[in-house]
């Protein structure tokens, strides 16, 4: 199925609650409500003509201009083979949103690494713990914003610069 | 690493009771198994058959706890660096440590990475830097002969051992 209808369907189904649809880029995407982003999955997953078995990717955004984070869902269709790309977008101070485990169980890790690197709150969550860094790090190292510790555990992150030039 | 001199005929071998402990020492250096990035397939290479470690007496062993050398082979993440940490405090004195690669000796590639430890020796002491990225097994081994030389350097009967060393590779 093209993309354009998978969004013609959504739409229908969810008026209002989806925009901003996008297609003719590589991916093929729109914005999603944050209150509406677990339904419409559902909708995406059941629907026998849709039927996205799989949630190929879950990643994060950051744009400190628009003062927004976008958590980012691509869908992949192994039986109909077509893809979609779901986003959606939350405020930069406070971003919370459902989590997805109950449609996808990969949800799980994906969802970690996306807290772990961006602050993003998955309510529902059944783990919600750091994945990659250690339990004990201070802020999300992926935000643009994010500014790195003196030190970490004791162990100083300060090196004088090699090559003056070569940094930013 | 220099041989033994004999001062007297064939028929009896005399040398310094030090020379011959380092002798014993620089030619039987276990390191320890262990690698953390792309510098460990190297690694892997010059303990293989064509670079061959194992002529100067060198074979790994897979705990810290019966090595003598530890070569820090790879990219070294502040979530790794408090093992790494852990592993050199396990080993038995005396201790050597190769840095081994650009990673190892200053963060290299990824030293402006926030997860990256900027080179090995803000946590451990550091014997001998082999620079390369990462570095052929000729310089590893390399690096294997100059710790050579200093264990032949060391001083062990008449103290204090460390300080009075050369500085390596003169």
């Amino acid at each position: 199925m093209e993309a354009k209808e998978i969004y013609a369907r959504t739409e229908r189904k969810f008026s209002g609650k989806v925009s901003g649809f996008q297609g003719d880029v590589i991916d093929p995407n729109f914005r999603v409500e944050a209150q509406a982003i677990v339904e419409v999955c559902r909708y995406l997953r059941d629907d026998p003509e849709l039927n996205f078995e799989t949630l190929s990717d879950l990643t994060g955004l950051d744009l400190p201009k628009e003062n927004r984070l976008q958590v980012v869902y691509h869908l992949y269709s192994y039986s109909k083979r077509h893809q979609i790309v779901l986003k959606v977008d939350l405020p930069r101070d406070n971003p919370h949103v459902s989590t997805m485990e109950g449609v996808w169980k990969v949800a799980n890790w994906l969802e970690r690494e996306v807290f772990d690197l961006f602050g993003v709150i998955f309510e529902g969550h059944s783990d919600l713990r750091r994945i990659l860094l250690p339990e004990d790090w201070v802020g999300y190292p992926l935000r643009k914003d994010y500014v790195e510790q003196e030190e970490y555990d004791g162990i100083s992150t300060q090196r004088a610069p090699l090559v003056e030039k070569l940094l930013r | 690493m220099q041989p033994l001199i004999n001062s007297l005929p064939e028929t009896v071998f005399t040398t310094k009771v030090d020379d011959l402990l380092n002798w014993g020492r620089a030619s039987s250096q276990w390191y320890m198994l262990f690698g953390l990035a792309c510098c460990a397939i190297e690694l892997m290479q010059t303990g293989g058959p064509r670079a061959d470690l194992d002529r100067f007496g060198c074979v790994p062993r897979a705990t810290p706890r019966q090595s003598d050398l530890m070569i820090v082979a790879g990219t070294l993440t502040y979530k790794m660096a408090k093992r790494t940490k852990l592993l050199y405090d396990q080993m038995p004195d005396p201790k050597y440590v190769i840095s081994m690669g650009s990673c190892a000796n200053c963060g290299g590639l990824f030293q402006l990475a926030y997860s990256v430890c900027k080179g090995v020796d803000k946590i451990i002491p550091v014997d001998v830097y082999v620079p390369g990225c990462p570095p052929r097994p000729e310089a590893l081994t390399e690096g294997l002969l100059r710790i050579q030389d200093k264990m032949m350097r060391e001083r062990w009967l008449v103290k204090p051992a460390r300080a009075a060393e050369a500085p390596v590779g003169a």
